[in-house]
């Protein structure tokens, strides 16, 4: 992992120190809640319903243990015991106090983290595929880039003040994990001529308006990422719209311009800029792949692996969902649930992520990570381990063999927490989870990826969700709308609406006559739901989610 | 004839703590929404407001929310501010436990 060296400890450390003092101007009336806000944002301090929240960057979702168990430091100390893991692979503390605030930032420096620019109209924290640097589909370890990327976007004097958030995902492998088309840019690693360069996708974003990025270029040598998202940034800083905040994500920018003027200037800009760099960040950009070289992984049996699979039936239902192919041998990735059926999605105790942090320690070569699906990763487990793993896991509540199915949900907090929410999304994961626990149908099912926001803001990702749910408000009422057809890989497609909106009390039935009647139409039991729905299209689904007006219909 | 006006309860979070607050009738500010001052008439609301607003050293994002007047306590007529009142849905960190 990296690891600061001398400048980013001061920088941090003064910018702690300011944010310390702004914190006191504004306690002692010197500052204006107006003068404060913008202040407080940039540091990832926001006002929710019940209270403030600070949300801490976990860059690229990677973690170490020392890193891991100071999160669970902050949950008992300055909050309920617990944190809530993010699709922006970060964490949210949900009742901090603004006193506590510059302790708690102090305490994450002292382990190389922060809060800068989880929030505010800045580039934010980067995102990365949870299986970086562990996946065996992968060309190279991504998180090199996003590091890369975090130094040059972090207190960029530029782009403090762009028209909007802006948000960047990097993946190394073909498989896309970091749900590279819904990002402001996505890079995807690719070799052209034995040479490693990326595709570069610019103009993804869910929200109120759903797009899918456009590759802007479908080559670029790596030595020149950084010049050209700068390109890119600039001319979206200038181009982008100040005067409407629904229309200043730069989806919009591209869409209204059209991807042929973008790239046309991306590239005039592009020329001035990389004229500029003298190849310092080539020369960073080599230390910091060192220092994400991978760990010594260990030759060793795995017969105690293959045992306990045959003679444990429910390490090996675990071991089927919760495990993925590793690039060396006899290592498996392991994701770890933080979604126990009923539980909130993404919600880990203190004591949980401490026990996951022992785990890393002794068994995973120091290193977690967290996925934008809100689980935890163990990016490196020798299998000899695992069932030990297993064992420890279960007893913490983190066993639940449900990685992919229908209870592995993506829910954003939601109008339990959420100034910005028109409905709850927490509760509603909840219910359809129990639910299908109770009918023990899920294995059956197979895959399937429900995802729920509680606004048109999208943090959930429902767009992109096998079955989406968007939770909103309609005349006083909590109403849920379903999206099906949804992909957040790299087959990534927006989802259709099916139809007028649920009650909260009419949505967990709807999901299960949806999930009846794809059991009922599936060809096989390995036809998973998207490609029955790829297959058949909305017409069936949609005649079982409303099946009074099919009735109506048919007497027409 | 006057329009009529949907009773108010002027409510805020706190400056320190970030809690849901609401004023009371001798301009305090309550964590308990039964302690809160239902107010009838609209002039009168929009000048509690105004005065809430200017206390920023206590109390942020002042704003009026519209309630009904119950058995023995103002009643959230949206779910947001049946939310606000109660916390979250998940778990039970102490409100909850009134209702």
């Amino acid at each position: 992992m990296y690891a600061y060296n001398d400048f980013d400890k001061s920088f941090l450390a003064s910018r702690n120190a300011q944010f310390r003092a702004q914190v006191e101007r504004r306690i002692a009336g010197h500052l204006t809640e107006d003068e404060f806000k913008p202040l407080r944002l940039m540091n990832g301090v926001y006002l929710q319903l019940h209270a403030y929240m600070l949300r801490v960057a976990i860059p690229y979702g990677t973690l170490n243990s020392g890193q891991m168990n100071m999160l669970a430091h902050l949950a008992d100390k300055y909050d309920k015991g617990y944190g809530h893991f993010t699709t922006r692979q970060n964490i949210q503390y949900n009742w901090p106090e603004l006193r506590d605030i510059p302790d708690m930032l102090d305490d994450l420096g002292t382990v190389e983290m922060h809060a800068i620019q989880t929030s505010g109209n800045t580039i934010r924290n980067v995102t990365a595929d949870h299986f970086a640097g562990a996946a065996a589909d992968e060309i190279a370890d991504p998180r090199p880039v996003a590091e890369l990327i975090r130094q040059w976007s972090t207190d960029h004097p530029e782009f403090q003040f762009l028209p909007r958030k802006f948000k960047v995902a990097v993946t190394g492998s073909e498989s896309d994990r970091a749900v590279t088309r819904a990002h402001d840019i996505g890079l995807r690693m690719v070799e052209r001529d034995g040479v490693a360069g990326f595709e570069v996708i610019v103009g993804g974003g869910l929200g109120r308006t759903p797009m899918l990025g456009k590759v802007i270029a479908d080559f670029l040598p790596r030595e020149d990422l950084l010049p050209y998202l700068e390109a890119i940034v600039s001319v979206y800083n200038l181009l982008g719209r100040r005067d409407n905040k629904y229309k200043a994500r730069i989806k919009i920018t591209v869409h209204e311009n059209g991807l042929e003027k973008i790239r046309d200037l991306v590239n005039e800009r592009f020329v001035e800029i990389k004229a500029r760099f003298s190849g310092i960040d080539q020369e960073l950009f080599k230390n910091i792949e060192a220092a994400f070289a991978a760990p010594e992984f260990a030759v060793k049996s795995v017969d105690a692996y293959d045992s306990a699979r045959q003679s444990d039936l429910v390490f090996r239902a675990w071991s089927d969902t919760n495990l993925h192919a590793h690039k060396a041998d006899g290592y498996s990735i392991v994701t770890v649930s933080i979604k126990k059926h009923g539980a909130t999605p993404g919600d880990a105790s203190a004591e949980q992520m401490r026990v996951l942090a022992g785990i890393a320690a002794r068994f995973g070569h120091d290193e977690l990570r967290i996925s934008h699906e809100q689980n935890v990763i163990l990016p490196h487990v020798h299998k000899s381990d695992l069932p030990e793993v297993h064992s420890i896991l279960k007893a913490n509540g983190l066993g639940t063999a449900n990685i992919g199915l229908i209870s592995d949900i993506i829910a954003c907090p939601g109008m339990d927490y959420c100034a910005l929410a028109t409905a709850r999304s927490i509760p509603i994961a909840q219910q359809i989870a129990t639910r299908f626990d109770e009918l023990k149908l899920e294995h059956k099912i197979g895959e399937l990826k429900i995802k729920i926001s509680g606004c048109i803001n999208a943090c959930g990702h429902h767009h992109v969700a096998h079955i989406g749910i968007l939770g909103l408000d309609r005349a006083g009422v909590e109403s849920y709308q379903i999206t099906l057809g949804g992909d957040h890989t790299e087959t990534a497609a927006i989802g259709e609406r099916a139809g007028p909106g649920f009650s909260a009390d009419d949505i967990i039935p709807a999901i299960e006559r949806l999930v009846e009647a794809y059991l009922e139409l599936r060809q096989s039991d390995e036809e998973t739901f998207i490609e029955s729905y790829r297959r058949l299209g909305l017409a069936p689904f949609k005649a079982a989610l409303y099946p009074a007006e099919d009735e109506k219909s048919d007497a027409a | 004839m006057s329009r009529s006006f949907t009773p108010k309860v002027v409510t805020a979070n706190a400056l320190l703590e970030g809690d849901v607050v609401y004023l009371t009738n001798d301009d305090r500010w309550t964590r308990s929404l039964k302690d809160a001052v239902l107010l009838m008439d609209e002039a009168d609301a929009d000048l509690r407001l105004l005065q809430a607003q200017a206390q920023t050293g206590v109390v942020v994002g002042a704003y009026l929310a519209d309630m009904q007047d119950g058995p023995d306590s103002p009643e959230p007529i949206h779910f947001r501010e049946a939310f606000r009142r109660k916390g979250p849905s998940n778990y039970a960190h102490g409100k909850q436990e009134q209702f």
